[in-house]
């Protein structure tokens, strides 16, 4: 480490350091330039090394679970057989960019990642998934054509997989490699003991992936320069919404919502409420969510989770309720299908919900009704979308609570004409 | 032959009564066991409670196997045709009218084989149990084709209307599911994926005819 | 050893019997859907755990030794908001 690494003030921009406005991504020539090429594979025994070298980084995972990357590394690599290495840059969250931006401008640190780590766990083959269409895969593919594969010792595959939101779901993406559609499977045994062809699978989020070819080059003291003690490094945020600069956001982990809210050119005073982790995640009434830190533990403290690094600003003049029976509404449809809780339950909750986001008669049923549904398909599905969608419905019951209270009572608020704040793709994709 | 066994029949020998009666019983026992099979199963119709249908299908076919076994060794033990042990299971070794025992020794293995499959489906799974109990639809036609060609009662004007009668029963059974099949009855309370239209297009939020600033609001 | 009932909820396809065979542990939800009791399967009542599971038509229900994990429980739902407004 030189002497001027030493001296200069610890910045939380590293992924996208340098990126500049170009849309270009960086080419393999560039990359190699500022990080040097990775040396040629020479074993293919799992390198415990460098597994060790993530565990003291304290690196967690990106994707949403927030799982210590380390400890998930060192499941796979001491399974019974070859494992196998996804790398989730399927993004299914609407609002979320930052996977996507990975991809199209930095290919390359993500592919360093995906080698690194399929190094770290003694894998032969990785493949890379990503939604079918995605506007990226050309500079993709050329990115991958651009790579000695020999040297690597890694044989990646990209994946363009089936547009839905489930079918980023882990045991989704399994089930798509194996030969089946993209829909989750039942989880005993989990992809990490039996996923592909039966084999040990490890399933990474692109984001984690790039933070550890960062990792692996300027090691675990380097990472946790900055952000949260407990949870360190920095993370990328996608903000949208009722801000001047939406996009995507690079800060240390810990950074409170507001700080991250004001960095993309947010006013706080013109909004009411905040979503946090996109349609996985939840909505905080705006004054509770300005000091809240941006990590794991901050957000548990408050009901919430980290999700996929998602904050979505209200405006004051739109109405939360009925942005979140929009979103119900989507999440329904978008229901792989197979479980019958999930199947009849969301339907049911995104319908009374648009009933009391309307101020319909019979508005008192319809919230009963609600409470009803969300406990019966609260953990009776395969996967955790309903689980989530559920939470998410529930979450904007407290937020909006007065709102509840006054469209039950007056009808609806003048935010129901507000233009929609919340993407929802077309259905049917 | 013939005039041998009417005269047999007419001396009255007891097994061969057994194995008479035994058959005929069997015979019906599996009709109802695959009625019940073809009309309370899939998308066909249930009345009864989904286990007792369940519970009878299983107790029928049971029973019809016992009945089988004592119809094998009556038709042994009598001696009166050429028949052994082995014949029971190994078809074409019959010296009495070899084809149409022979059926008959196949639908007992197949019978068998279902059984064993059904008592162990637990541990065998799904897809292995279903598909070997698609055989069900080979065992009962060849249980009839024994009993029309080696039947002694067939002669008889009685014998043969319970003969067309079941099989005029199975055939109604099976129109019944494939048009249940192909028609699909209501749906129980589990619906159909919701995916497409209705639940793509969420409804407006504004009933229409109200006048924006309600009391109460700001 | 104990167990206890475990769904696969794709497999389901809600036909009924096991609420039938073990009304005690499995009720049926309004779309016909069991909601398994999540305790230990007394030890005098596995005869008929075992009955619902064999009858299942789908294979679905299955008794699992106790280690076997599920998801961690989910949050509590917040309840809902009544009273005047502010």
């Amino acid at each position: 480490m030189t002497a001027a690494a030493v001296m200069q003030p610890a910045s939380p921009v590293r992924l996208l350091a340098g990126l500049g406005r170009a849309d270009r991504p960086v080419s393999y020539h560039d990359h190699i330039g500022r990080f040097g090429v990775l040396p040629p594979r020479r074993s293919e025994q799992a390198d415990f090394g460098l597994i060790e070298l993530v565990e003291r980084s304290g690196l967690l995972g990106r994707g949403g679970a927030g799982f210590p990357t380390g400890r998930k590394l060192r499941a796979v690599a001491t399974g019974d057989r070859r494992p196998v290495l996804i790398a989730n840059g399927m993004e299914g969250e609407p609002v979320a960019r930052k996977d996507a931006l990975l991809l199209s401008r930095v290919p390359h640190l993500v592919l360093d990642g995906i080698v690194l780590a399929a190094r770290a766990i003694g894998a032969t083959d990785g493949y890379l998934c990503v939604y079918g269409g995605s506007p990226f895969l050309p500079a993709l593919n050329h990115a991958l054509a651009q790579r000695d594969q020999a040297a690597d010792g890694v044989r990646i595959g990209i994946e363009e997989v089936p547009h839905r939101y489930v079918s980023s779901e882990k045991s989704a993406l399994v089930n798509w490699l194996e030969g089946g559609a993209a829909v989750p499977r039942f989880s005993p045994p989990s992809p990490r003991e039996r996923g592909v062809d039966g084999r040990p699978t490890l399933i990474q989020n692109v984001e984690t992936l790039a933070h550890l070819a960062q990792i692996a080059r300027r090691g675990p003291d380097w990472f946790r320069s900055v952000g949260d003690r407990a949870e360190p490094g920095s993370l990328l945020v996608t903000v949208a919404g009722a801000v001047a600069r939406p996009g995507v956001l690079e800060v240390a982990s810990g950074t409170p919502i507001g700080a991250v809210l004001r960095q993309a050119g947010a006013d706080p005073r013109t909004l009411s409420a905040v979503l946090v982790g996109g349609y996985f995640g939840g909505w905080l009434q705006v004054d509770e969510a300005l000091p809240v830190p941006l990590s794991h533990a901050g957000l548990r403290s408050v009901g919430l989770g980290l999700g996929a690094g998602i904050l979505v600003a209200l405006p004051a003049g739109a109405c939360g309720l009925a942005e979140t029976a929009r979103v119900a509404w989507y999440l329904a449809g978008e229901s792989a299908g197979q479980c019958g809780p999930c199947r009849n339950g969301l339907p049911a909750i995104a319908g009374a919900l648009s009933a009391v986001a309307a101020g319909q008669p019979g508005s008192a049923g319809a919230i009963a009704a609600i409470e009803r549904w969300s406990s019966l398909v609260d953990g009776r599905g395969a996967c955790r979308m309903p689980d989530g969608a559920v939470r998410f419905v529930g979450s904007a019951w407290r937020a909006f609570a007065t709102d509840v209270a006054r469209h039950t009572r007056w009808g609806p608020c003048d935010g129901v004409h507000h233009p929609p704040v919340l993407p929802v793709p077309d259905p049917g994709r | 032959m013939t005039t041998t066994l009417a005269a047999a029949a007419s001396t009255g020998s007891p097994l061969w009564f057994v194995t008479r009666a035994s058959a005929l019983v069997a015979f019906g026992l599996l009709t109802l066991t695959f009625l019940l099979g073809l009309l309370t199963t899939g998308r066909a119709a249930a009345t009864a409670p989904r286990f007792v249908t369940q519970a009878l299908h299983r107790n029928a076919t049971l029973l019809a196997l016992v009945l089988v076994v004592v119809h094998i060794a009556s038709t042994v033990l009598d001696g009166f045709v050429p028949v052994n042990w082995l014949t029971a299971v190994i078809p074409f070794t019959s010296g009495y009218r070899t084809l149409w025992v022979a059926l008959g020794t196949l639908a007992f293995d197949l019978a068998i084989l279902l059984t064993v499959t059904s008592l162990l489906r637990v541990r065998i799974g799904l897809k292995l149990w279903r598909g070997i109990h698609w055989l069900a639809y080979a065992l009962w036609p060849l249980a009839l084709a024994h009993y029309l060609g080696t039947g002694t009662d067939t002669s008889a004007n009685w014998g043969l209307w319970f003969a067309i009668g079941s099989a005029v029963l199975v055939a109604g059974a099976i129109a019944a599911r494939i048009t249940a099949g192909v028609l699909g009855r209501p749906e129980p309370p589990a619906a159909r994926p919701v995916r497409g239209a209705p639940v793509g297009r969420p409804p407006a939020f504004v009933p229409s005819g109200q006048s924006r600033t309600q009391e109460g609001w700001r | 050893m104990s167990e206890r009932l475990r769904v696969n909820p794709i497999g389901c396809d809600a036909h009924g019997l096991c609420a039938d065979l073990f009304p005690e542990m499995i009720k049926l939800d309004e779309w016909g859907y069991p909601i398994l009791d999540g305790r230990d399967v007394p030890e005098a009542q596995l005869g008929h755990a075992r009955r619902a599971v064999a009858a299942c038509p789908t294979l679905a229900l299955a008794l699992v030794p106790r280690a076997a994990p599920r998801a961690p429980a989910p949050p509590a739902l917040r309840p809902v908001p009544t009273g005047r407004p502010r």
